[in-house]
């Protein structure tokens, strides 16, 4: 083998059939006698459902069969669940309101599941859906997180008159209140983190179908957790035996978060397809997908930073109040606390740290992970609270950085965490450099002979990623495992099958992890195959959310491997008659140490399948190994963005001039991917700072953004040519020294965006989205403030 | 989408044949509009009747009069068409600036003006440029034709069989476009005829508009200046998510001011 595969810009083997149009998504699978479902949703936002009559539907031409909440409250369906508890400041359980998967009694969200009709052909069932008569009782909504908890305000479940799910606190208030009296310096911001749609090119789909023969289920979904969704689906809503039950999530275009829970629609379709012996499909359209899609962020905080007189951090305070939306989705619990409060000392060495987080619910869309999950929120609060701490004390915000940055590994911080490693003067030392912010004054000037703002923003973000360890995310009330599950099996020929429970939805697994493999059995990519997304297929897995799949799943494959490895080695021992302890394997074979003695990886493995000359009576035949791999920590991706921006102060347009990110992911398998997902993240991160809003109307809770003609995603025009660069500090436990990189784009990109544009602007802040709109008012208040 | 028969005109009068036996018949163009009403189940016809087959609907014929553009011709084809881009640039610029590719690459300018979306582009041009709509029954000035929003002066059963545009000494449009939908928050196309200047907004009210007192300034004056301090009443201008009134009516002033700018280039 010549080059090492680790570190090589391979193309990726995926994208062949992706391009080629030969992709097998859920809506590809077609079964044998498949109905087509659509299903009757909530127009109002909060309602009563007063009676549903589905008679004259039910005689539409082609429908199969129609069910409501009554049908599968008869049959005892149980509510979808809620995996993270967690525990308010006073030790109570949150509050855990039912979930049912079709509407039963009440409407709460407009797009709430109330009914599914299935029929013959998609536009039957949709012809028929219009015939299914359901009597709401409309009710007053509230939509908005900061008015949920107001007097009067409507109420979503009765289970919480407050509409509060929990009131949750992390850090020592009392130590952190002591801080804030005797600081020199305080900043404080108040903002808004705006609500955005996940929009994931491929929309959510199911296709079920049950087999009378043997009694079991497959599902074909659109996911990015097989595994964890037939987990949850047999264990807690269905109550089937989960060997069962087979969930396959083919080729997945995009995930983002929004399909790692699972969905009133899977199991619906799955539980019906029992009922009417025939396989039942559903896909979402654009619309469906906008109101009925889990959500992401929608934080209102007020954040505050204490400082002594140089501008070093002292503490920091942060209250949010975070929108769940109108019911608990699959991990939406976890996001406002554990993957937020715990990342607010960001890089720095702040000593002390109190975060409340109250969770409401709303009478909108569920909202739960979305690229980031909790670390953009957090980072948007540190980030922008540095830069404005730096403005107002008149240092310069690389400089403030500087002196506060974490310096020391391992390093504790006072929310939880323990980084192992980083290096963030580095990352920012080189993004200082490649964004030129030395010749930033003279652009300026240019900029404004011109008639136009330019702005600079520095953003210093840190992630956690591949959440872990098992035990101590179970200890905080994760209802599931964090490990990950690898099966490496190597066939007679030397040639290689890798299962994963890591599931690729676009970030290039089967090139990615091809290449670990590679390197480790010395034997070319082409003899190895990723497969991924299949119950029936894997063992286990926990899938691929929080950048954790070369980490976590990366690491229980290479456990794997070496496993191979080692028995190849007795094998090879046995074949070459030499002690298991002189044998070497290096380059693809099996050698005796100090002799030209050798053997190929395929002439071991043909003996492990073909076992005449082997140690049968202590070795079995075969060479296949599985492993499990549950992380001791978190990794921690940094890095440093800098963002320029311009301003036309006449109509309020901005535009990113330049975009430097500096990050250290750790060891880089495949430079090119890693910048590729780099650039997803940031334009996406861009996109929530600039373009993409999602709007409920206040009064009558209809989602106002709920399609493109009014949602903005941001476009390749709205980017421009992002100048990207690496620093490798490796990740200490595991064995790659890897830490991911598919969220830090989204994560640090906002605060950077924002941090340029209020520079630009003369302002402490903008609402995201930051549209032109909102940026031209900016300019005309800060025109009358100058005036008066 | 309701379920509805298809069918392919070969002729302008078969298309008016099926239009006057149907009134719930609707004419297809580019289906840039209307599919999508009709995906969305916010349109239901009966029929659908297909003009993409009758050729003499398609073209573009110019002198250095006048530009006379059949209706089923694409947005592309305006775009890139040499005698559009030498009579009156301005017009082929705004082509090219409607929607994205594939909505050029199949809207055409008869199904837009018959749509009349009070975000549309070729409104503007059509207005400030003077232009004729020409149907299967008469002809039609721009100044009679856009009625409100989503209504013109077309009857049932009338048919766009062409737009003719006079050649202006010179013009320009300038588009402020929603971030969103790329459709116009605020388009002003600024055409000076010679013997006299036509300032046509589209955006920002229900239907395009004439700014009178901007083109009585420029007639005086053809400079950015002219217009650098009128403004449009904030009344009866579309306020929503993306911009509300006043930023609209402040965006038409600068609009303006642009396109004189863009026009004396
Ligand atoms: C994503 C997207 C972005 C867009 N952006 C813009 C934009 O930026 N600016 C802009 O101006 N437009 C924009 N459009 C609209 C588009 O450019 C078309 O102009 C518009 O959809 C109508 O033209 P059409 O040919 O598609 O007509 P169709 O959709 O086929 O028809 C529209 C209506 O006109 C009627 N009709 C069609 N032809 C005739 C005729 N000859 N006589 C009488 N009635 C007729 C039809 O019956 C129908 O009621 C956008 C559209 C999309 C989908």
């Amino acid at each position: 083998m010549a080059t090492p595969y680790i570190g090589a810009s391979i193309k990726r083997k995926e994208d062949y059939r992706f391009l080629t149009g030969a992709g097998n998504y859920t809506d590809d699978v077609a079964l044998p006698g498949q109905t087509h479902a659509h299903f009757v949703r909530s127009p109002h936002a909060h309602a009563k459902i007063k009676s549903i009559k589905k008679d004259k539907a039910l005689k539409a031409p082609g429908v199969v069969a129609i069910f409501t909440g009554d049908d599968l409250a008869g049959a005892k369906v149980n509510g979808l669940p809620c995996g993270w508890l967690i525990t308010d400041v006073n030790g109570q359980p949150m509050k855990e309101p039912p979930h049912p998967c079709l509407a039963q009694g009440k409407a709460r969200y407009v797009g709430d599941h109330v009914a599914i009709v299935i029929a013959e052909t998609y536009p039957q069932a949709r012809d028929a859906a219009e015939l299914v008569k359901v009597d709401y009782e409309e009710l007053p909504a509230v939509v908005r997180a900061a008015e949920a908890r107001k007097n009067g305000a409507p109420v979503v479940h009765d289970i919480a008159p407050d509409n509060t799910c929990y009131v949750w606190g992390l850090g020592d208030r009392a130590a952190v209140d002591k801080a804030f009296s005797g600081a020199a310096h305080v900043t404080t911001l108040e903002f808004l983190n705006n609500r955005l749609v996940p929009n994931a090119i491929e929309p959510r789909a199911a296709n079920a179908t049950y087999s009378r023969a043997d009694d079991s289920y497959t599902l074909y979904v659109a996911n990015q957790n097989p595994h964890v969704e037939r987990l949850l689906m047999t264990a807690f809503v269905l109550g089937l035996p989960e060997h069962k039950v087979r969930v396959v999530a083919p080729d997945v275009g995009g995930g983002f978060g929004s399909k790692i829970y699972l969905y009133a629609e899977d199991v619906v379709c799955t539980w019906a397809s029992k009922q009417i012996n025939r396989p039942v499909k559903w896909t979402a359209d654009r619309s469906e997908s906008f109101v009925s899609d889990a959500h992401g962020r929608d934080h209102v905080t007020r954040a505050e930073l204490a400082l002594d007189r140089e501008g070093r951090f002292l503490a920091m305070r942060v209250t949010t109040t975070a929108n769940m939306g109108a019911y608990l989705s699959t991990f939406a619990s976890c996001i406002p606390t554990i993957l937020y409060a715990t990342l607010l000392a960001g890089q720095y060495t702040t000593p002390v740290i109190y975060a409340e987080v109250t969770a409401v619910f709303t009478n909108t869309a569920p909202v739960d992970a979305y690229r980031g999950a909790g670390r953009p929120e957090a980072t948007y609060v540190v980030e922008r609270l540095v830069e404005t701490a730096a403005r107002e004390m008149k240092m310069s915000p690389a400089e403030i950085r500087r002196r506060n940055f974490i310096k020391t590994f391992p390093y504790q911080t006072p929310v939880a965490l323990l980084y192992d490693t980083g290096n963030y003067e580095a990352t920012l030392a080189e993004a200082l450099k490649i964004a030129d912010v030395a010749g930033f004054q003279g652009r300026r000037a240019d900029a404004a002979r011109r008639g136009k703002l330019r702005g600079l923003g520095y953003s210093c973000y840190i992630e956690a990623c591949g959440i872990a360890p098992s035990n101590v995310a179970g200890a905080l009330g994760a209802r599931a495992g964090l490990f990950e599950a690898g099966e490496v099996r190597v066939h007679p020929t030397g040639k290689v099958t890798v299962f994963t429970g890591s599931h690729s939805h676009g970030q290039g697994h089967e090139t990615t992890f091809g290449q670990v493999v590679a390197d480790r059995l010395g034997i070319p990519m082409e003899d190895i195959d990723i497969v991924h997304g299949d119950t029936g297929k894997i063992l286990f897995g926990m899938g691929t959310y929080g950048s954790r799949s070369i980490a976590v799943g990366g690491t229980a494959i290479v456990k794997a491997v070496d496993k191979i490895v080692a028995k190849g080695k007795k094998i090879a021992a046995h074949l070459m008659e030499a002690a298991e302890a002189d044998i070497e394997f290096k380059d693809g074979a099996f050698v005796v140490r100090g002799t030209d003695k050798k053997k190929a990886f395929a002439e071991v493995s043909l003996a492990a399948y073909v076992p005449h000359n082997y140690p049968l009576d202590k070795l079995e035949p075969g060479l296949n190994e599985n492993a499990f791999y549950d992380p001791a920590n978190f990794t921690f991706p940094a890095g440093s963005h800098i963002c320029e921006v311009e301003v036309d102060p006449d109509t309020g347009t901005v535009s990113i001039v330049n975009f430097t990110a500096v990050d250290d992911f750790g060891k880089i398998i495949n430079p090119m991917i890693v910048e590729g997902q780099v650039h997803g993240g940031l334009t996406q991160g861009i996109g929530q700072a600039l373009t993409e809003g999602c709007h409920y109307d206040k009064e009558s809770g209809q989602l106002v953004t709920g399609s493109y003609l009014d949602y903005c995603m941001p476009r390749a025009d709205d980017v421009p040519a992002f100048k990207v660069g690496t620093k490798e500090t490796p990740c200490t436990h595991n064995p790659l020294g890897v830490k991911g990189c598919g969220e830090a784009g989204a994560i640090g990109a906002p605060a950077a965006v924002m941090n340029a544009l209020t520079d630009a602007l003369g302002v402490r802040d903008i609402e995201m989205p930051a549209t032109p709109q909102r940026i031209w008012r900016a300019c005309q208040e800060s025109k009358m403030k100058k005036a008066a | 989408m309701y379920s509805f028969s298809y069918q392919k005109a070969k002729t302008v009068a078969d298309a008016a044949k099926v239009l006057a036996k149907d009134g719930d018949a609707k004419l297809l163009a580019g289906g840039q509009s209307l599919i999508a009403a009709m995906k969305l189940r916010l349109a239901h016809p009966s029929a659908v009747i297909d003009l993409g087959t009758i050729k003499e609907l398609s073209g573009i014929k110019g002198d250095s009069k006048a530009v006379a553009i059949g209706a089923m011709t694409r947005h592309a084809e305006v775009a890139s068409s040499a005698a559009v881009k030498k009579a009156i640039p301005a017009l082929a610029s705004l082509a090219g600036g409607i929607g994205d590719r594939m909505v050029r690459n199949m809207g055409t300018i008869g199904g837009s003006l018959a749509n009349n979306d009070p975000a549309a582009d070729y409104p503007a041009a059509v207005l400030a440029l003077g232009a004729t709509i020409v149907t299967n029954k008469r002809k039609i000035a721009a100044d009679e034709f856009f009625k409100g929003m989503y209504e013109t002066a077309l009857q049932k059963g009338e048919i766009i069989t062409s737009v003719s545009f006079p050649v202006p000494k010179r013009a320009a449009y300038m588009k402020f476009k929603n971030p969103a939908s790329r459709y116009a928050i605020v388009g002003v196309f600024v055409a000076d005829s010679g013997s006299g200047v036509r300032v046509a907004v589209t955006g920002a009210a229900p239907s395009v508009f004439r700014v009178a007192a901007m083109e009585k300034a420029l007639a005086a004056k053809f400079a950015p200046e002219s217009v650098a301090n009128i403004a449009v009443p904030e009344k009866g201008l579309n306020s929503d998510l993306h911009a509300k009134a006043d930023y609209r009516a402040h965006l038409v002033t600068v609009m303006a001011k642009r396109a004189v700018e863009a026009a004396m280039k």
